[in-house]
């Protein structure tokens, strides 16, 4: 019976190991090659990423795949962080956005929460229903609706076309009221006897009791702004204002190293956040549960 | 008397004025245009007032370009939802044997869920390429390479999406099972019922709600797939990987507004049904949950395998209570 438990033990073990390889490698593989230099990778890569504008070069046709730099070089890192601006400027584009967004969610989210979660008014559950509903329709559906109010207010092209729409996302004030609905009551009625207003029990009592749940929203707000498509897709007319997240997909792989170096660039933000805040993220995932 | 129906009624404003401004911002950028949206999909042209009825509707359902894109993403549901359901399911399973110990891996399967597809996009492109890795370890092996940027990208983006959405799913499944009482396996061990046996008749029915819920968040992680179409693919991509989201995306860069309200409108429909249906049987069994479910998961459990075995039914009884909480 034991060693059945523990032949049981092995297999699982090996198969969350290869499982995890296989989830991993994709960030393995930028990180190895971009300390690869632009020859290696144009010899190894050069037939795939540089399509076939210059065919009378001698790349092999075949493709040499492999994790190891047999060439170690910096030149992508030089080039991207400084010898050229541009893409650091996508970089702090990019966190601009993701901070105005997740900055205006989280207070309008903090306001709404509280509200949702510890008063009664008629009609509360109702609206409370339509911001579920919200929460859940997909970018096709919204973006339409959103389109017609931005070109009206004379935004379609600015970077404001999506903040604003950003910041009012109804997922927000869903999480929060989650999160806020387990804070007792009696801890607010004693603040309360203790004179305090509403806001004075909302930044005081109630937003440091919370804390787990707000940073959870900030971090996931963060990351789905640092990767969004389909907006800036939308409201952007001018390819040249687009963040990094549409950015680097646009860039002709001419010059390799410095592509992969851009990968890394763009994986860097949430990769950080998401090494310090793992825990916040896990909490967050499950309170973005119904229950 | 009187004060005290004034205090209620100002703490119901004070709660209000609180919800004021997401409410505000909701009705602005999506409750109001919404019904813009509505009434253009309804005119005749942009600028007109023509009333005709469900004339666009019928226009846009039978356009060759909207049918296949229908007809794709319906298709990519069909297959992505078994595939990512049973897959989180059974790595969440694999994880629970010992949580403490396993941690590390939940944290590299939630990873991706983080991750821009675009700054991993140059692996993908480098293994699903025509000379790429996937189709040299193809021709290694003897099979044939397949056109996996072509008519195969279909395989790709499902590849992707499970990639993406896995982790999530599997931190909800979890969750799941750890608010699965422990007493009911311990009183079906007693009896010797093996793990299959714990499995269907303990564990699936338990977390069944949870794994609406998880349905739920997987279908609208799903329309999140067309930034990995877009991003590996373009806006032109194979006919096989044309979903709803393209349909827009081109309507957008043609400014056809009244198609994209049609399109907007009747996406709409296809996630309220879906998502009503799902989340309204949970409020059906939630009602009869404390008459009906309760005592069906439960007892039945109970009835098969405790047979008046004291300390497991005071196990059921607080399972039972469990249950209830979890609705």
């Amino acid at each position: 019976m034991k060693t059945k438990k523990k032949t049981g033990d092995i297999v699982t073990l090996i198969v969350l190991i290869l499982l995890s390889v296989v989830v991993i490698l994709p960030v393995l593989f930028m990180v190895t090659h971009s300390f690869m230099s632009d020859h290696e990778l144009n010899a190894s890569y050069g037939k795939i990423l540089t399509s076939s504008k210059n065919d009378e070069d001698d790349a092999p046709i075949e493709i040499d795949a492999h994790l190891i730099p047999q060439e170690p070089s910096l030149k992508g890192y030089w080039d991207v962080f400084l010898a050229t601006p541009d893409y650091l400027g996508k970089f702090w584009l990019s966190l601009g956005l993701c901070a105005a967004i997740t900055a205006g969610q989280t207070l309008l989210a903090c306001l709404g929460g509280y509200g949702f979660a510890k008063f009664k008014y008629p009609g509360k559950n109702l609206l409370f229903a339509l911001m579920v509903l919200l929460m859940m329709l997909p970018l096709q559906v919204t973006l339409v609706p959103n389109y017609i109010v931005l070109d009206k207010l004379g935004m379609i092209g600015s970077y404001s076309a999506i903040i604003l729409p950003g910041i009012c996302s109804a997922f927000g004030v869903f999480l929060l009221t989650q999160t806020f609905r387990s804070i007792p009551d009696s801890v607010l009625e004693a603040a309360r006897l203790d004179g305090a207003n509403q806001f004075k029990t909302l930044l005081l009592v109630v937003i440091p009791q919370a804390k787990a749940g707000i940073a959870s929203l900030v971090i996931l707000n963060f990351i789905d702004t640092w990767n969004m498509v389909e907006q800036p897709l939308v409201f952007l007319k001018d390819r040249l204002k687009y963040p990094l997240s549409i950015f680097l997909s646009q860039i002709k792989n001419a010059d390799l190293s410095r592509a992969f170096v851009c990968g890394i660039l763009a994986m860097l933000p949430v990769l950080l956040l998401f090494l310090h805040f793992k825990d916040a993220l896990m909490t967050g995932i499950e309170n973005s549960a119904l229950k | 008397m009187k004060r005290r129906i004034s205090l209620r009624t100002k703490s119901s404003l004070t709660g209000f004025l609180f919800t004021l401004p997401a409410l505000l911002g909701t009705a602005a950028f999506f409750v109001v245009p919404f019904g813009i949206t509505l009434s253009l999909s309804v005119r005749e042209s942009m600028g007109s007032e023509k009333f005709v009825g469900l004339k666009n509707y019928r226009d846009v359902l039978n356009s060759a370009a909207f049918r296949l894109a229908a007809k794709n993403t319906f298709k990519f549901f069909g297959v992505a939802l078994p595939c990512i359901l049973i897959l989180s399911l059974l790595i969440a399973l694999l994880l629970f044997r010992n949580l403490k110990k396993y941690d590390i891996f939940c944290t590299f399967f939630v990873f991706p869920l983080v991750l821009p597809v675009s700054s991993v996009v140059l692996f993908f492109q480098i293994v699903f390429s025509d000379l790429g890795v996937l189709n040299g370890i193809l021709e290694r092996l003897g099979l044939h390479a397949a056109d996996w940027t072509g008519e195969q990208a279909f395989w790709v983006l499902l590849i992707l999406y499970l990639w993406k959405n896995t982790g999530y799913n599997v931190v909800l499944f979890l969750a799941a099972l750890n608010s699965v009482p422990k007493e009911l396996y311990e009183a079906a061990s007693l009896d010797g019922a093996g793990w299959w046996k714990k499995l269907t008749r303990i564990t699936l029915p338990m977390i069944a709600p949870h794994t609406r819920f998880i349905l739920v968040i997987s279908i609208v992680n799903l329309f999140k797939s067309f930034r990995e179409a877009y991003i590996l693919f373009g806006d032109h991509p194979d006919q096989s990987i044309y979903m709803i989201q393209h349909f827009m995306n081109n309507n957008f860069a043609n400014l056809n507004y009244i198609r994209l309200s049609v399109g907007a409108a009747l996406v709409f429909l296809v996630i309220f049904a879906l998502v009503g249906l799902l989340l309204g049987l949970r409020e059906d069994e939630g009602n009869a949950a404390s008459l009906k479910m309760k005592p069906c998961t439960a007892s039945c459990a109970a009835r098969n395998f405790t047979k008046g075995k004291k300390q497991a039914a005071d196990g059921l009884e607080s399972a039972a209570a469990k249950g209830r909480g979890m609705k």
